[in-house]
């Protein structure tokens, strides 16, 4: 135990109570508040063997190992959402021992009080629209007011190929609708939010493959007493258009609304995303 | 509609979400030790596949991310 890291979930303001007793963090230790200067950061203590720099690196990359901690983060996240307004910390922010969480409580102060104070009294809803679903092809159903395809084998290869070409434009079209939907609705959510951002579209194994393709993906800055009003916006877009299927998540901490408020940078610009955004360009 | 903003206590989170927040959102700080989802080189499995918040592949579908507090206009493509 004394020589295990520290893991640290989120940071917030002095809480008025303790964190619930039947808590249970990253690799099923309790979590503790560990208080420093006007701050709290929400540790718990973990193995080396599986923290340290090179396991936690092939750990990374073992997608059961990586649910699992995520849960758990979230688990430690959320219910402290129940009690205040936490700042969240990416996922396997670790630190040697109480005094280097503590150097960082110092180090940070300045930029985690200005997070926390954007955020109080807020909460994050996501939003998703997704377009078709369950539908055998995929997107045969999204195709709305378009020609219905002819169930005849094809006569000739011409025919095929007319066939072909008038069922891509029926999905582009609805493709194009779908992204004016989304457009519309992310507008008037962002204006209705305090803040907004955009996530990258869902797609692969981990989506959920009768839920179609996802038009949207998107999280929303909302203060915790606006939100039923904020889900009636949402509710009152449903049957606007067929075919169309909008989800929400929520409520969440506000995991994406991180960033410092006084640096100019792109939400999350710092990361990943970053540095790929030269690499997909369209041709 | 109404299933869909059913508070979370009484669903299961979809991974996809959680791992959309927490590889993409929440805020990096320097820690002793800190390895962030890009830092890794993701060669046993192809994780960039499995998950959207780091799949430079499924970028946003709009330009960039919007800043909030009225920031609804969509710049043009």
């Amino acid at each position: 135990m004394i020589d295990d890291l520290r893991y640290v979930y989120a940071v917030c303001r002095p809480l008025a109570a303790p964190l619930h007793a039947d808590l249970t963090g990253v690799g099923g230790a309790p979590p503790h508040q560990l208080v420093h200067e006007g701050l709290v950061a929400v540790v718990s203590p973990v193995p080396e063997r599986d923290f340290g720099r090179e396991p936690l690196r092939a750990h990374l990359e073992d997608l059961a190992w990586l649910a699992a901690t995520a849960r758990a983060h979230q688990n430690v996240v959320a219910a402290l959402a129940t009690v205040t307004c936490p700042l969240p910390l990416r996922l396997a922010t670790v630190f040697r021992d109480d005094s280097g969480v503590r150097a960082m409580l110092e180090d940070e102060s300045d930029r985690l009080h200005r997070i926390l104070e954007r955020i109080d009294g807020h909460v994050e809803w996501g939003v998703k629209v997704w377009l078709g679903s369950g539908d055998a092809d995929g997107e045969g159903a999204a195709a709305g007011d378009a020609a219905p395809p002819s169930r005849r084998p094809p006569e000739s290869g011409r025919d095929y190929l007319r066939r072909r070409r008038a069922g891509n434009a029926a999905r582009e079209e609805s493709t194009a609708r779908a992204e004016v939907f989304a457009r519309r609705l992310h507008g008037d959510l962002a204006r209705y939010a305090a803040g907004a951002r955009l996530h990258p579209v869902q797609s692969g194994p981990l989506t959920d493959a009768g839920a179609g393709r996802n038009i949207l993906n998107s999280a929303y800055l909302v203060p915790r007493t606006w939100s039923e009003e904020f889900l009636e916006l949402i509710g009152r877009t449903q049957g606007a258009r067929p075919g169309l299927r909008v989800e929400v998540t929520g409520p969440w901490a506000a995991y994406s609304f991180t960033d410092d408020p006084e640096s100019g940078a792109e939400p999350h610009g710092d990361e990943g995303a970053a540095e790929h955004q030269d690499a997909g360009g369209a041709p | 509609m109404s299933a869909s903003v059913e508070p979370f206590a009484r669903r299961e989170i979809a991974l996809v979400d959680v791992l959309d927040r927490l590889l993409a959102g929440g805020v990096v700080i320097a820690g002793d030790i800190t390895l962030r989802i890009a830092d890794v080189d993701l060669v046993r499995i192809d994780l960039k596949v499995l998950i959207s918040a780091v799949n430079a592949q499924v970028p946003s579908p709009w330009p960039t991310a919007v800043a909030g507090g009225g920031a609804g206009e969509w710049r043009p493509e």
